[in-house]
């Protein structure tokens, strides 16, 4: 007889329902199973009706970010022993809408994720012919840490900012702007920020570091939201100061 | 009717972002849509690890990744696609550079190669051994930029929209809220990946449902070489978790239960403590796992609960090495297998990984269908043959994704306007939906029968297979065709309705399962990774040839051979290690 663990389960099914409820399942509790096998044994063999996302099951796709007993998680990547005997209580990620069961609405993201342009901007592209840009090791460090983003969404909803301004652009796009400001073969870091100079993009943080440290990748969104208002102080200080032509 | 698009692409991957990114290039003017069941960064692409090859050092040459490429394919690539692929490989690896890409890079800023499985040069361009992440970020981020380009995210694509031969676009389910919607278009690029579901222990991600080969099929596009399934040697046991080849590019050995390097027996070279190119742990995957299977029935492996294993031994790499060009590698062993391999063995043992079959395509990702191109994993252009080489799937994405959407592009600046046809099938399918999804007599669970899929495919479709057992798993596949009839849906709702997806899901690989059994039951020879014990040799003279699986006017699975095109390598045997 395996031991069971309690996965406390939000419901939500808004042709149903006009509050999430919770729903109680026991399922089999064994040392290699993520939260996400417990979720996955509900759908297969408890109740099919279940509604969330997951995919590759290898902490890479960000498809399956929820709160676990309070926390935003990756489910695939937390351990059902993690939780001791449980139970473990499973909740849509916190400060989204929520569409479904454990299925949130992140639409707003990926509106405002091109708004930061995050890709390369150069003023003369070169040709493929020329062969590519050289970029040493010391200057792809630089931006590293920041191009490892997988847009999970667990920074957004462990965000404190973004849970009371949906207008805040938010720590994961902030980090991408900065991931190529920080290239050494783009040139579009002043685009950017007078993108991010606005109240909703920088200045909204309070800096509160929730978000680095609910990220699952090592990335640090409050480090580049700091260092990017560094850049934004001295760029006011400089126009306030120079002529255009100079800055 | 009037198209809405010009370029309808699903799939947001590598390849169809590629062709999405290809036919804005084109011409701004045309209208394309990308549509995906996820998000494209969700994407399976997301999960390559060890990179992706391109001549691009000095003293390697075209001809050289050409030949690695058409003796990995046991001579089944056509030779004229592998031309074209090895020369436009690098080009494509080199703009994927222009738009951000993090390779990974010599100290003076040159990109850095990598040595592969069955590569003769260093020649894999990687970003760590999380390349398949950057690349699709790198192309996800980059396709923001074309205000030509709509997407269709979390949409499920039912069926394609096809009038005397000619398609005209998709009906598609929107996930949040249920609406079936016709998007008509004047043609369409099918890139949405492969099939690893339909086996039990699989890398492939859940999405990898074989959507686009089942869409195609049934609207009449043949598949092609669908009895080639890839088995990658290292996967972790239980999860399937993929550690990339780059772990033994980098130095790795595999070790039996004994500790010894098995593979030197088994006529892949000898040992040697550095990495020696296209040999022992660099030889091809297809004859790697075979060995595996070997060593299985000598009883030279570790018995676990998740089924026999062997080790892959990266502790004499050091931790440093495996920090900087491993550290994936590192973070997957230690998450989910909970192992150092800096200073533990990791246990490993054959998995599901790749299909080198599809849809039928020429080297412009076009399929028979006037207007239907098919590039990436769910095509079959053919380079990959009956193995394909760890590398060449990440660039064949960029090569033949732009390719076809440069193609359809051309095609849909000339194409009429939909005829008025689409509407009845419109009608249809909405209807067919509906009764699905609000049938309350079914009988038949979606996830019992997946399973039991599973398990056939296993038994009947895995590393070394027989004419006996094939045909046992037909019928079996054959009755749960049946079954799958009366899949019993308990949720009618149409609010992000998973359950539903599954079940399309489930009858989407059931087709595909179909196809690779009825290819591999009429292919009566042993050619990469497709291994008869009843037919143990490669035979030339009658299966030089691709199969072609057709469905017949009684929905079955027709099997017709066509040759392979070669042009300057004669077939010969394989030769590794020596």
């Amino acid at each position: 007889m395996t031991d069971t663990i309690a996965l406390q389960v939000t419901r939500y099914r808004p042709d149903r329902e006009t509050e999430p409820t919770v729903e109680e399942f026991a399922v089999p509790l064994h040392n290699d199973w993520a939260v996400l096998d417990g979720l996955n044994h509900i759908k297969d063999n408890m109740d099919g009706t279940l509604s969330y996302r997951w995919s590759c099951r290898m902490g890479i796709c960000g498809s399956c970010g929820m709160m676990v007993n309070g926390e935003p998680k990756l489910t695939c990547a937390s351990f059902l022993t993690d939780y001791g005997r449980g139970p473990v209580r499973v909740e849509p990620l916190a400060g989204f809408p929520v569409i479904r069961d454990l299925v949130v609405d992140i639409s707003d993201f990926l509106r405002k994720l091109p708004k930061v342009k995050p890709w390369i901007v150069r003023e003369d592209e070169e040709p493929v012919g020329a062969g590519e840009y050289l970029q040493t090791p010391a200057q792809m460090d630089a931006y590293r840490q920041f191009s490892m983003c997988i847009n999970c969404m667990l920074c957004y909803s462990a965000c404190p900012v973004y849970a009371l301004d949906p207008d805040f652009v938010g720590p994961a796009a902030i980090a991408l702007a900065q991931r190529y400001n920080l290239d050494s073969r783009d040139q579009g870091a002043e685009v950017r920020l007078d993108l991010l100079i606005h109240p909703e993009g920088i200045w909204g943080c309070t800096f509160v570091g929730e978000c680095t440290r609910a990220c699952p990748k090592g990335v640090d969104p409050a480090g580049a939201i700091q260092r990017y208002k560094l850049t934004a102080a001295l760029h006011s200080v400089k126009s306030l100061l120079l002529p255009r032509g100079a800055r | 009717m009037t198209a809405a698009f010009d370029v309808l692409i699903v799939g947001g991957g590598a390849a169809g972002l590629r062709a999405a990114i290809a036919v804005a290039e084109t011409d701004p003017a045309l209208r394309v849509a990308v549509v995906s069941k996820v998000y494209p960064m969700r994407s399976h692409t997301v999960s390559a690890e060890g990179g992706a090859a391109g001549v691009i050092a000095s003293g390697d040459t075209l001809d050289e990744h050409a030949h690695d490429t058409v003796s990995g394919s046991d001579w089944l690539a056509d030779q004229d696609a592998v031309e074209v692929f090895v020369q436009e490989a690098p080009r494509e690896l080199i703009r994927l550079e222009h738009w951000g890409c993090p390779w990974s890079r010599e100290p003076d800023g040159h990109v850095a190669v990598r040595a592969f499985g069955g590569m003769k040069k260093m020649r894999t361009w990687f970003a760590a051994d999380k390349t398949g992440f950057h690349m699709l970020h790198s192309l996800f981020q980059t396709s923001l930029k074309y205000d030509s380009v709509t997407r269709f995210d979390e949409s499920f694509v039912t069926r394609l929209l096809v009038d005397d031969g000619r398609v005209q676009g998709v009906v598609a389910v929107e996930l949040a809220s249920g609406r079936v919607e016709a998007i008509i278009a004047r043609t369409v690029v099918l890139a949405n990946g492969g099939c690893g579901r339909v086996f039990p222990f699989t890398t492939n991600a859940n999405i990898n449902t074989g959507d686009g080969m089942a869409l195609a099929w049934r609207a009449g596009a043949p598949l092609k070489d669908m009895e080639f399934v890839q088995y990658h040697p290292t996967g972790l046991p239980f999860t399937g978790i993929l550690i990339t080849e780059a772990a033994r590019a980098e130095g790795g050995w595999l070790l039996n239960k004994d500790g010894y390097r098995y593979l030197q027996d088994y006529d892949l070279g000898t040992p040697s403590p550095t990495p020696v190119l296209r040999s022992m742990e660099l030889g091809p995957r297809d004859r790697l796992s075979q060995a595996f299977v070997h060593e299985v029935e000598k009883g030279r492996v570790v018995d676990t609960p998740y089924g026999p294993v062997v080790n892959l031994d990266l502790r004499h790499l050091g931790a440093k090495l495996i920090d900087s060009k491993l550290p994936f590698v590192r973070e997957l062993c230690l998450k989910y297998q909970n192992i150092d391999p800096v200073t533990e063995l990791v246990p490993v043992r054959p998995v599901v990984h790749y299909m080198m079959g599809g849809i039928h395509t020429d080297i412009d990702g076009a399929t028979p269908i006037t207007g239907l191109y098919a590039a990436g994993e769910v095509a079959c252009v053919s380079i990959n043959g009956a193995n394909r080489l760890g590398s060449n799937s990440l660039p064949e994405c960029l090569v033949f994704g732009a390719r076809a959407g440069r193609a359809a592009a051309e095609r849909a600046r000339n194409a009429p306007e939909p005829g008025a046809a689409a509407s009845a099938q419109v009608r249809d399918e909405e209807a067919r939906l509906r009764q699905l999804l609000d049938r309350t007599d079914g009988t038949e669970e979606i996830a019992g029968l997946r399973v039991r899929m599973q398990e056939t495919m296993e038994d009947a479709a895995g590393i070394y297979r027989t004419g006996a057992e094939l045909a046992k798993g037909a019928d079996t596949l054959r009755e749960l065709q049946d079954r799958a009839r009366s899949l019993a849906l308990e949720d009618h709702s149409r609010t992000f309705n998973t359950q539903l997806i599954t079940a399309l899901e489930l009858t989407n690989m059931l087709d595909v399962a179909e196809a690779i059994i009825a290819s591999a039951l009429q292919r009566t020879e042993s050619r990469g990774a497709h291994q008869r014990t009843d037919f143990a040799a490669r035979d030339d003279k009658q299966f030089l040839a691709h199969s072609l699986v057709h469905r017949d006017d009684d929905g079955q699975h027709q099997v017709e051979l066509v040759p392979v095109r070669l042009t300057r390598w004669p077939p010969a045997e394989r030769v590794y290690g020596r």
